[in-house]
């Protein structure tokens, strides 16, 4: 947290963007395969990413997460349905919209900077104002003594930020982040989400984030969306009005969060427990049965 | 300060475990090649291979032969010639089949049924479609590698990570930024790797071609070490065949350390893991 606020006391490049941004995602569905070996993963799905929000989605894993966001980021296209931003069909991947994957998708071969720089050389925009913004960047996340350093030399909270920072300095309209801190351990993971969330608060561009982790999903998120399981639905959205810029500290002392996350909970074991049973109607009562007793 | 130190350590222990294995391997050679009976057994067949001794003896007759040298450097322009014509070719080839669905499909199929004819296979053919000796005997060198570094790079370039031509994609690269800055150095272990392996085979193949062709047709000077080393055996010097195979070992080691050296430069990411 202090080396946060030191690096904020620092003059600053000016970062702040007016973009407002949203995506529209209007009764997607997904079908891989076909006759027989046919599997829905994403049925009938319509949600709003709002701009200037940070959306958190969390659903039970395995529930067709990142099979929305290869439709989202354009890599792959909807059985049915259609995606829209700002009202404009997504057809194809864009620098508008930028992907942060679950695992590092850092090129090996590039150093840090050399990272963080790549997409700026690859649009032929590398001049002064990329250079300064790839080392305001590097000083935000911390990284400027591993500049010239190669990923595997990065620990992996370390990987992550330069991650975020290769992103960040495309200024996309739209950050879209799939279960990015996921394998962190909990002390990285807890210093990940300030560092995020600091640079989220910085421009408050439209964010997308996927996760399964409640804490990081109440602690970031201005809007929650809750996935069913396969084929995903959208189950639920929580409005999580918490202030910002919020503590790691305080957040879960907090009434509100609290409640939230008991709501959340509630709703994520109802969805965790349709998976476990599969397709098993008794497996299902019983598990229905039990977990009322439980309450 | 004490890294390296202790790095030098761990190199000079290891330097010195070689040349102590070396000594060793030549005293056995040196004793059992004087005795026809070990132990109370006979084994005549080792009496016969000449001892080190008269080997290196031999050798020393050979460092101011001209002869001797001309066979190195014909053996090296060939082994070169053949693997720099393989990877002119073969890293465009297998890289192209690797992006381009069309070029796959026409092309595979017709490399996957030559691939398996070993390249002495081709000697009898290509000396016969060759205008010159030299030639015939570069074209099969040059197959001794050109499979080998094919298939690496093509299997290399496919098993790239997805994500890492994804994220390149959503940062606005284009298909020729991506090629040039996401494809080629994501391949680039596997072609030193290919190549590593292909100038092995390479020096392989070059002494059998020799051998079979008669090593250019210049009589017994000139005719490369593969061709050293049978026309050795033809004379009755047994001494020279056991140079030429040590000379060949060399050779071969030296092109190998030269990849290795060549590749580490060009792939310093890899030194950090």
């Amino acid at each position: 947290m202090d080396t946060i606020n030191q690096l904020d006391a620092k003059p600053k490049v000016e970062l702040r963007l007016q973009n407002s941004s949203e995506i529209v995602v209007n009764n997607v569905s997904k079908v891989y395969g076909g006759g027989p070996f046919a599997k829905e993963v994403i049925k009938d799905c319509s949600f709003t990413i709002e701009s200037n929000k940070l959306t958190v989605m969390i659903g039970p894993s395995g529930c067709g997460k990142s099979t929305l966001i290869q439709l989202i980021a354009g890599f792959e296209t909807p059985t049915s349905g259609e995606i829209t931003m700002n009202g404009k069909l997504i057809t194809g991947p864009g620098k508008d919209r930028l992907v942060l994957f679950q695992e590092s998708a850092l090129f090996p071969w590039m150093t840090t900077y050399e990272n963080i720089m790549y997409g700026p050389k690859a649009r032929g925009e590398a001049g002064q104002e990329a250079t300064e913004r790839a080392d305001f960047l590097l000083a935000k996340v911390g990284l400027e003594l591993f500049r010239d350093k190669y990923p595997a030399q990065l620990s992996g909270g370390m990987q992550r930020r330069a991650e975020l920072a290769r992103a960040m300095i495309n200024k996309p309209e739209i950050m879209i982040l799939d279960e990015p801190f996921r394998g962190l351990d909990n002390m990285s993971k807890e210093l990940m989400w300030e560092y995020y969330a600091s640079l989220y608060e910085e421009d408050r561009n439209t964010n997308f984030f996927i996760t399964t982790d409640i804490d990081e999903a109440i602690f970031l998120a201005d809007r929650l969306i809750i996935m069913t399981n396969l084929p995903t639905q959208l189950r639920h959205v929580i409005e999580i009005d918490i202030p910002r810029p919020r503590k790691i500290e305080d957040i879960f002392a907090d009434q509100r969060a609290n409640d939230i996350k008991r709501e959340v909970i509630t709703l994520l074991h109802e969805e965790a427990m349709k998976s476990f049973s599969g397709g098993s109607k008794a497996a299902a009562d019983f598990l229905e049965a039990y977990s009322k007793r439980a309450e | 300060m004490r890294k390296t130190n202790l790095k030098e350590g761990i190199l000079s222990r290891a330097f010195l475990r070689g040349v102590i294995a070396i000594t060793i391997f030549l005293l056995v050679w040196e004793v059992g090649s004087c005795f026809e009976v070990w132990f109370g057994y006979r084994v005549p067949w080792i009496g016969l291979i000449p001892p080190p001794t008269a080997v290196f003896i031999s050798w020393g007759g050979l460092i101011g032969d001209l002869s001797y040298w001309q066979s190195w450097y014909l053996s090296f322009m060939r082994v070169l010639t053949g693997f720099f014509a393989a990877m002119i070719i073969g890293i465009p080839f297998g890289l192209f089949m690797a992006v381009n669905r069309t070029f796959h499909g026409i092309s595979f199929p017709i490399f996957e049924i030559l691939r398996p004819i070993p390249p002495l296979a081709w000697v009898p053919a290509s000396i016969i479609f060759w205008p010159t000796q030299e030639l015939s005997i570069a074209f099969v060198t040059f197959l001794g590698a050109f499979y080998t570094i094919v298939i690496n790079v093509l299997g290399g370039a496919k098993s790239i990570n997805k994500q890492y031509l994804q994220a390149a994609q959503s940062m606005g690269a284009s298909q020729w930024d991506i090629f040039r800055r996401v494809v080629l150095p994501a391949t680039l272990p596997s072609i030193v790797v290919g190549s590593a392996v292909g100038m092995g085979i390479t020096w392989e193949v070059v002494v059998a071609a020799e051998m079979i062709s008669g090593g250019g047709g210049s009589g017994g000077a000139g005719g490369g070490l593969g061709f050293f080393i049978w026309n050795s055996y033809v004379g009755g010097s047994y001494e020279q065949i056991i140079v030429g195979m040590i000379s060949i070992g060399i050779a071969g080691y030296f092109s190998s350390e030269m990849l290795r050296k060549l590749g580490g430069l060009l792939t310093p990411w890899l030194k950090t893991r």
